[in-house]
C-alpha cells in the first residue's frame, strides 16, 4: 500500500560506479593530460579553425539530408503497408550496425571515380565525388541517416491520425495538412533526430576518410585532425579532443530537460 | 436543398446500411446504441472512409458514387464535422483552430482570425481565444470545435455526440448553444447520438440504427407513439411532459403542460422557474390500478381510460387518454389479471422522483 522506496541492491550500486567511473575516468585523464599551455595555439591554430568548421558544415548538411531524405521513407514505413516492408526498414537501417569503414567503402564503389554511377557522373559532367566537401556530407548521411529514420517513424507512429483526418474535413490539402498539422506536431521528434543525426555526423569518421579522404580544408573534420595529430603531435591531438567533447557537452546542455528528462 | 444518402459503408468486418433524406434547416438525429455504426456513417459523409457501395447527394452534388466510380475527397466536401472527441489541434490556440478552415482555403491571416475571433465572441469564447485546447475545459473545448466547423458555412454540418462527453452542468449551456447554432445553420444538419433526450430536444426527426441497419424514421413523436423495435420502445417508446417547471413545496416541483401537469422531484442544480423543459417518464415505472390507489407514495395519480394495448412479447404497452396522455408498460401477466383491454377506466400513478427533468 505504501509508496515506501524499494532499496537499490548493493550490487548495482557498485556496477554503477563502475559505470559512472568508466566514462568519468578517460574525460579526466583527457583534461589532465591536456597541455593547457599549447592548448590555446593548438585550437586556434589555422588547421583546427579549419576543421572545426568544417566539421560543422559537414554535420549540419549530414543531418539536414537525413532529415530530407528520411521523412519519406519514415512515412512510407510507419503509414502504408507495402509487400517488403520488413526488408527496407533493414535496409534503412543497416549503416546503423555495418561497420563505417566497409560503408566507405561500399559508397566508394558507387560514387568513386571506377564505380557506376561516379563513373557516369564523370563522364557526363566531369565531376569528380570523391575528396571533395560533399563527399564527407555524404559519407556522414549514409551513417546518421537510420537515426532520423528510427526517430520520426517514432513520431508518426505516435501521432493520432485522426488529426490529419479531422484537418482535411475542414478543407486541408494534403500538403497543407502536413505543413500545417503532421509536422508541427512532430517538431519534438524532428529536433531529436536532428540533433541525433548532427551528432553521429560529426563524430562520423570510418566511412568519411575511406571515400572522402583526409584533405585539410575539405574532407578532413575534426575526427579526421585528431587522428592525423595523434601521429605526430599527441599532445595537439588531446586539445583537439577535447574541443570535441566541449562540442559534444555543449549539444547536451542545450538539449538540457527537452529530450534528456526521463519520460 | 437536401441531403440524400444510400449507402453501404464498412470498417473493418462491420458494415452499416442507410438510406434517408434531410431537408435543409431541418435536424436529423441518428440514434442509435454505441457501436451500432453511427460514427462510420459520420466518416462516410465526411469523405474520410469512402462507402463501399451506393451514392450520397447534397443538394444534387454528388459526394459519393460509387458505381460511378466517384469520391469527392473530404477537403472538397461541404461538410463541416463536430468530432465525438473534438480533435482540436493541440498545438493551435483556440482562435487558430478555428481560423485553420479559412487559412487552408487560402483566406489571409488577419481575416481569418477577425471572423474566428467573432465567431468565437458569438460562442461565448471571446476571453478564451487564445488558450490552447489543453487548457480548455470540456465545454469550451466543444464551442471551439463547433466554432471550427462553422466558420466556413458548409452545407451539411455533422455533430457527433456533442454533449455526451460533458458533465451536466456544462452539458445544460452547451446544449443551449448548439441548439441555437443549430436553429441559425443554414444547412443540412445531422446529429448523431445515443441519448434518445438529447435526440428529441433537438431534432426534428429521428433515424435509428441498430447493428447496421436503420430501424425506423420519424419525427420524435411518431416515433415516440409506434417504436418499431424492442430497442426504439426502449430507447424512446417515453412519456414526455414538455412545459414549465414551476416549484412547489421543497424539493419538488411541477412541469405545467397544456395537457396537464406532473408532479416531479425538483432537480438539483436549479432554482426559481424554468420554461421549457422536458420530463422523461419510462412507461415500465407507471403503475396501473383498477380503484385510486389509497396510501401510496406516488405523487402523481391520474386517471383515464385504455385507448390502445399493443404487445411485445411478454409486455404490453397501455396507452390512456389522461391528462396528460401516458403509456404504461406492463407484463402480459397483469393485462390478464386486471382485465385491461380498449376502454377499461384505470388510474396510473408514478413517483416525483422517476420524471427525468431537464432544461431544453
Amino acid at each position: 500500500m505504501g509508496a515506501q522506496k524499494r532499496m537499490t541492491p548493493g550490487v548495482f550500486v557498485v556496477l554503477a560506479i563502475l559505470g559512472i567511473a568508466f566514462v568519468a575516468l578517460p574525460l579526466a585523464g583527457l583534461i589532465q593530460r591536456t597541455p593547457w599551455s599549447r592548448a590555446a595555439d593548438v585550437l586556434t591554430s589555422e588547421s583546427s579553425l579549419t576543421a572545426l568548421r568544417l566539421s560543422i558544415v559537414v554535420a549540419t548538411s549530414a543531418a539536414v539530408l537525413s532529415l530530407v531524405l528520411g521523412f519519406p521513407l519514415a512515412w512510407g514505413l510507419s503509414r502504408s503497408s507495402f509487400p517488403g516492408r520488413t526488408v527496407v526498414r533493414g535496409l534503412v537501417i543497416l549503416p546503423l550496425v555495418m561497420p563505417p569503414v566497409v560503408g566507405g567503402v561500399a559508397l566508394l564503389s558507387v560514387f568513386g571515380r571506377r564505380g557506376f554511377l561516379g563513373a557516369a557522373l564523370y563522364d557526363a559532367f566531369g565531376v569528380q565525388l570523391t575528396f571533395t566537401t560533399p563527399a564527407a556530407v555524404l559519407a556522414a548521411a549514409f551513417v546518421s541517416l537510420p537515426l532520423a529514420v528510427l526517430a520520426l517513424e517514432a513520431g508518426l507512429r505516435s501521432l493520432d491520425p485522426r488529426l490529419e483526418d479531422a484537418a482535411a474535413t475542414l478543407g486541408g490539402s494534403r500538403w497543407y495538412v502536413l505543413r500545417r498539422v503532421t509536422l508541427p506536431l512532430l517538431t519534438p521528434q524532428i529536433a531529436a533526430g536532428l540533433v541525433l543525426c548532427w551528432a553521429r555526423a560529426l563524430g562520423e569518421f570510418g566511412a568519411t576518410i575511406t571515400f572522402a579522404g583526409n584533405l585539410q580544408g575539405r574532407t578532413q573534420t575534426l575526427p579526421l585532425a585528431v587522428f592525423e595529430r595523434l601521429q605526430t603531435d599527441p599532445d595537439g591531438a588531446i586539445a583537439l579532443s577535447l574541443l570535441l567533447v566541449a562540442v559534444s557537452l555543449a549539444v547536451i546542455v542545450g538539449l538540457r530537460g527537452r529530450f534528456l528528462a526521463a519520460r | 436543398m437536401s441531403l440524400q444518402i444510400d449507402v453501404e459503408a464498412r470498417r473493418g468486418d462491420f458494415s452499416v446500411t442507410a438510406a434517408f433524406e434531410a431537408a435543409s434547416s431541418e435536424t436529423v438525429a441518428l440514434l442509435g446504441p454505441n457501436g451500432a455504426g453511427k460514427s462510420t456513417l459520420i466518416a462516410t459523409l465526411a469523405g474520410i472512409d469512402p462507402p463501399a457501395s451506393g451514392r450520397i447527394e447534397l443538394d444534387g452534388q454528388i459526394l459519393d458514387d460509387v458505381p460511378a466510380g466517384r469520391h469527392l475527397p473530404p477537403e472538397r466536401r461541404p461538410v463541416g464535422v463536430v468530432f465525438q472527441d473534438r480533435l482540436l489541434f493541440p498545438h493551435l490556440s483556440a482562435i487558430d483552430n478555428v481560423s485553420f478552415p479559412l487559412r487552408a482555403r487560402g483566406v489571409g491571416r488577419r481575416r481569418a482570425r477577425s471572423s474566428a475571433a467573432d465567431l468565437l465572441a458569438r460562442l461565448g469564447l471571446a476571453e478564451r481565444a487564445q488558450a490552447r485546447p489543453a487548457e480548455l475545459s470540456g465545454g469550451e473545448a466543444q464551442r471551439v470545435a463547433l466554432a471550427r466547423a462553422l466558420i466556413y458555412e458548409p452545407r451539411l454540418l455533422l455533430l457527433d455526440e456533442p454533449l455526451t462527453s460533458l458533465d451536466v452542468r456544462a452539458r445544460t449551456q452547451v446544449r443551449t448553444i448548439v441548439r441555437r447554432e443549430l436553429n441559425a445553420f443554414a444547412g443540412v444538419r445531422l446529429l448523431v447520438t445515443h441519448d434518445p433526450m438529447e435526440a428529441m430536444s433537438l431534432a426534428d426527426r429521428m433515424v435509428l440504427v441498430e447493428d447496421g441497419r436503420v430501424t425506423q424514421i420519424g419525427t420524435p413523436a411518431e416515433v415516440r407513439a409506434a417504436p418499431r423495435t424492442p430497442y426504439v420502445a426502449e430507447l424512446v417508446g417515453v412519456n414526455l411532459f414538455t412545459g414549465r417547471l414551476e416549484p412547489l413545496e421543497a424539493g419538488a416541483g411541477r412541469i405545467v403542460t397544456p395537457e396537464g401537469d406532473v408532479v416531479v422531484a425538483w432537480p438539483a442544480e436549479m432554482e426559481g422557474a424554468f420554461d421549457p423543459v422536458m420530463g422523461l417518464l419510462r412507461p415500465a415505472d407507471v403503475s396501473l390500478h383498477l380503484r385510486p390507489p389509497e396510501g401510496a407514495s406516488a405523487r402523481n395519480v391520474l386517471e383515464g381510460i385504455v385507448s390502445s394495448i399493443s404487445m411485445e412479447g411478454e409486455r404490453a404497452r397501455v396507452r390512456l387518454d389522461t391528462s396528460p396522455p401516458l403509456v404504461a408498460e406492463v407484463t402480459l401477466g397483469s393485462v390478464e389479471r386486471l382485465g385491461i383491454r380498449e376502454g377499461t377506466r384505470l388510474w396510473a400513478s408514478f413517483k416525483a422522483v422517476e420524471v427525468r427533468v431537464q432544461v431544453i
